[in-house]
């Protein structure tokens, strides 16, 4: 059993009692509800008369079903009016703040939380939404529930669950230039495999992690549940504390300078105690891209195309599935791999950073004939800091189109979907089949500088190749 | 017709079997996303494994006349894994199912079934595919399942099935619905709020 972790200290701060069923009632810091998972929480809680406890520890913003064209209310899909409506409704009977369109702070809500500063160490993070993992990236123990847990957290401000066991992934050295964050996670759930991280939280540490900027770390945490991992965590760190200094939630003045010191004491103990450790040595990775159709199937732009016979056994099947339905050759090399649609966006990798590594490959460069390539920022804020620095010109002048935020072609919820057997080129988390909109559309998942790369050249390209100064 | 949805103390469950074949079977494909979008979960049924269905015309299991009325549901290993949405266990419930037995479940899933009151036992792969070969020659066959046995038979055929305890426990006794648990000490809720450094001020 892990001991001394972050994790299991601040799973201690929040334990509220022991359940019968031998799960542990956990309260919950920071809830953050959207559109899609809290509208029938809402009407459970109505049926059961029951009220939001902490009206004031829930957070809602609007973002899977937003269209990215025009914003313009009522909007068009009378579905989305709806939801975005039903939402409106039930934040203003509780009395829980909701950060609209035209607010400034909308966004994914896995973006606009961390960029407020609501997100901060040692909280517990719930969100009906697997990518909550993202806010560990602070040091946070963060992770999504279903619907009727989203109800809990209204009614009780907590939820029953299973303490998880602590895996320490540890990684050395220091990225190469033209690799970046997704890459490294890309490269781990490929190790570590879609199932590797059941039952576990990740700690991800090691000099390669430290030296990730926050927007970095998020795209790590982000994917931690894409390995199977319900949460994935990096220590809170200079970096860290650099990043929430000013933001609009973030503690002022005397509180402060106490947050941080609180924040440091949650880092996990020198001796700690994990149930696992893994180490990895970060200078060997190489630019990654998915073939198939799960998060693992990764392999390097240098890499061919696995022949599933050669896969370990319990992954030849889901290989040749993965062939047949990308249409892919086994020992094909990836690079070179045609592509129709380039998306830049989604929780994982809509963040500035983001945006501005893939605008330097683009810079000056033209988008190749016949591909539709778009940036959806990942919220409001990303945008107008994207714009201030004319980033969105530069896409513009290469022939993307520029969009409003939201999940946009992530899940494909509004009108940004693949049409028919189209391939992707996205900087997004999952590569399942009919992801992205169409039910036989298909997509590759890579680093957003490396869908910029493939925009330009019109197929898979090292990044590597196309960087400038 | 209006359905009975889970209820109180879950022990004996009787019906029959349908099997659904693959691993890795993501809650994509249970219900694709594009159904995510109501305020209800009311619909849900009728979609549950749409895109599958619509690419197998009519011959899906959850198509076929013999798996009408069907309540449990067999299927490979780690069913259920992608997004945490609920919706899938909701459509599959909704649809009739009432116990799923697989070789292993993704978490949330699992988490998301018992909320509902739907049993994810889990068997051998060797079980499980025994399982599916043996509906597969006569889905009509009538199965008992027992959770304080851990076992689900047919006149001729038992097998074993596992469960982790406290789900166990949450099922027999019918307190898998959390929410009363979880107000039934509101003390406790506020002594921990008192205790949390970042909602006091970091005093
Ligand atoms: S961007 Fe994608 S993964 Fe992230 S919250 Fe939206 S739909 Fe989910």
């Amino acid at each position: 059993m892990s001991s001394g972790t972050l994790y299991d200290k601040v799973w201690n701060f929040h334990q509220v009692k022991e359940l019968p069923g031998g799960s542990t009632q956990l309260f919950v810091g920071l809830h953050l509800i959207h559109e899609v998972t809290s509208p029938q929480a809402f009407s459970a809680l109505n049926e059961k008369n029951l009220e939001v406890k902490f009206p004031n520890l829930t957070i809602a913003t609007v973002d899977h079903i937003v269209p990215t064209l025009n914003q313009q209310r009522p909007f068009s899909d009378p579905l989305a009016e709806e939801m975005l409506a039903t939402l409106e409704k039930n934040c203003k009977t509780h009395g829980i703040k909701f950060h609209g369109i035209g607010s400034n702070s909308q966004g994914v809500v896995h973006v606009m939380a961390p960029e407020l500063g609501l997100t901060q160490p040692g909280m517990t993070v719930a969100c009906g939404d697997s990518h909550t993992s993202t806010h560990g990236a602070f040091g946070a123990i963060a992770f999504g529930i279903g619907t009727s847990q989203v109800r809990d957290v209204l009614a009780s401000q907590s939820l029953a669950m299973k303490k998880l066991k602590v895996r320490r992934i540890w990684v050395d050295g220091s990225l190469q230039k033209g690799v970046y964050a997704k890459d490294l996670i890309l490269h781990i759930i490929r190790l570590l495999g879609v199932k590797g991280g059941v039952g576990f939280a990740y700690e991800f540490a090691g000099p390669a992690i430290e030296k990730l900027s926050m927007e970095g770390r998020m795209t790590i945490c982000n994917m931690a549940i894409e390995g199977g991992a319900r949460c994935g965590y990096i220590n809170p760190d200079e970096t860290t504390f650099e990043y929430l200094k000013g933001k609009e939630y973030s503690p002022k003045g005397q509180k402060w300078d106490k947050a941080i010191k609180w924040w440091k004491s949650l880092a996990s103990d020198s001796e700690a105690k994990f149930d696992d450790e893994i180490r990895l040595d970060g200078s060997s990775i190489e630019p990654t891209v998915t073939w198939g159709i799960t998060p693992g199937q990764g392999i390097s732009i240098k890499e061919k195309i696995p022949n599933p016979e050669e896969l370990p056994k319990n992954e030849q099947q889901i290989a040749k599935d993965a062939c047949k339905y990308m249409n892919l050759e086994a020992d094909q090399p990836i690079e070179g791999t045609s592509i129709d649609v380039c998306f830049i966006g989604s929780c994982t990798n809509g963040r500035l950073s983001d945006l501005q590594e893939a605008s330097k490959i683009v810079k000056g460069r033209k988008v190749s004939a016949g591909i539709r390539a778009f940036v959806v920022p990942g919220s409001q804020k990303v945008a107008k800091e994207a714009k201030q620095k004319g980033i969105d010109q530069i896409f513009l002048m290469a022939g993307f189109e520029w969009r409003e935020p939201g999940c946009s072609m992530c899940l494909a919820m509004n009108p940004d979907k693949l049409e028919g057997r189209q391939i992707s080129a996205s900087s997004s988390n999952r590569n399942f089949k009919g992801r992205q909109g169409s039910a036989n559309g298909r997509t590759l998942l890579m680093s957003p500088a490396m869908v910029a790369a493939a925009a330009i050249n019109g197929k898979v390209t090292d990044v590597r190749t196309l960087l400038q100064e | 017709m209006k359905q009975e949805f889970p209820k109180g103390e879950i022990n004996l469950i009787k019906g029959r079997i349908l099997a659904i074949k693959g691993d890795d079977i993501d809650t994509d494909r249970i219900i694709p996303a594009r159904f995510l979008k109501c305020v209800s979960f009311s619909a849900l049924g009728e979609q549950v494994f749409a895109d599958d269905r619509k690419e197998l015309k009519g011959k899906h299991p959850f198509d076929l006349d013999q798996h009408k009325g069907s309540n449990i549901l067999v299927v490979n290993d780690n069913f259920g894994c992608g997004s945490s949405r609920e919706h899938a266990p909701q459509a599959l419930m909704r649809w009739g199912i009432r116990l799923i037995i697989g070789e292993s479940f993704a978490e949330i899933f699992f988490g998301n079934c018992l909320a509902l009151g739907i049993p994810c036992m889990t068997a051998s792969k060797q079980e499980i595919s025994k399982l599916q070969n043996l509906v597969n020659e006569d889905s009509n066959q009538i199965w008992n399942f027992n959770l304080k046995e851990l076992s689900i038979s047919n006149q001729k055929e038992s097998f074993r099935l596992n469960l982790e305890r406290g789900a166990y426990k949450m099922l027999y006794s019918g307190k898998w619905d959390a929410t009363s648990q979880l107000l039934d000490e509101e003390e406790k809720i506020n002594i921990t709020v008192k205790n949390l450094p970042y909602l006091n001020n970091f005093k």
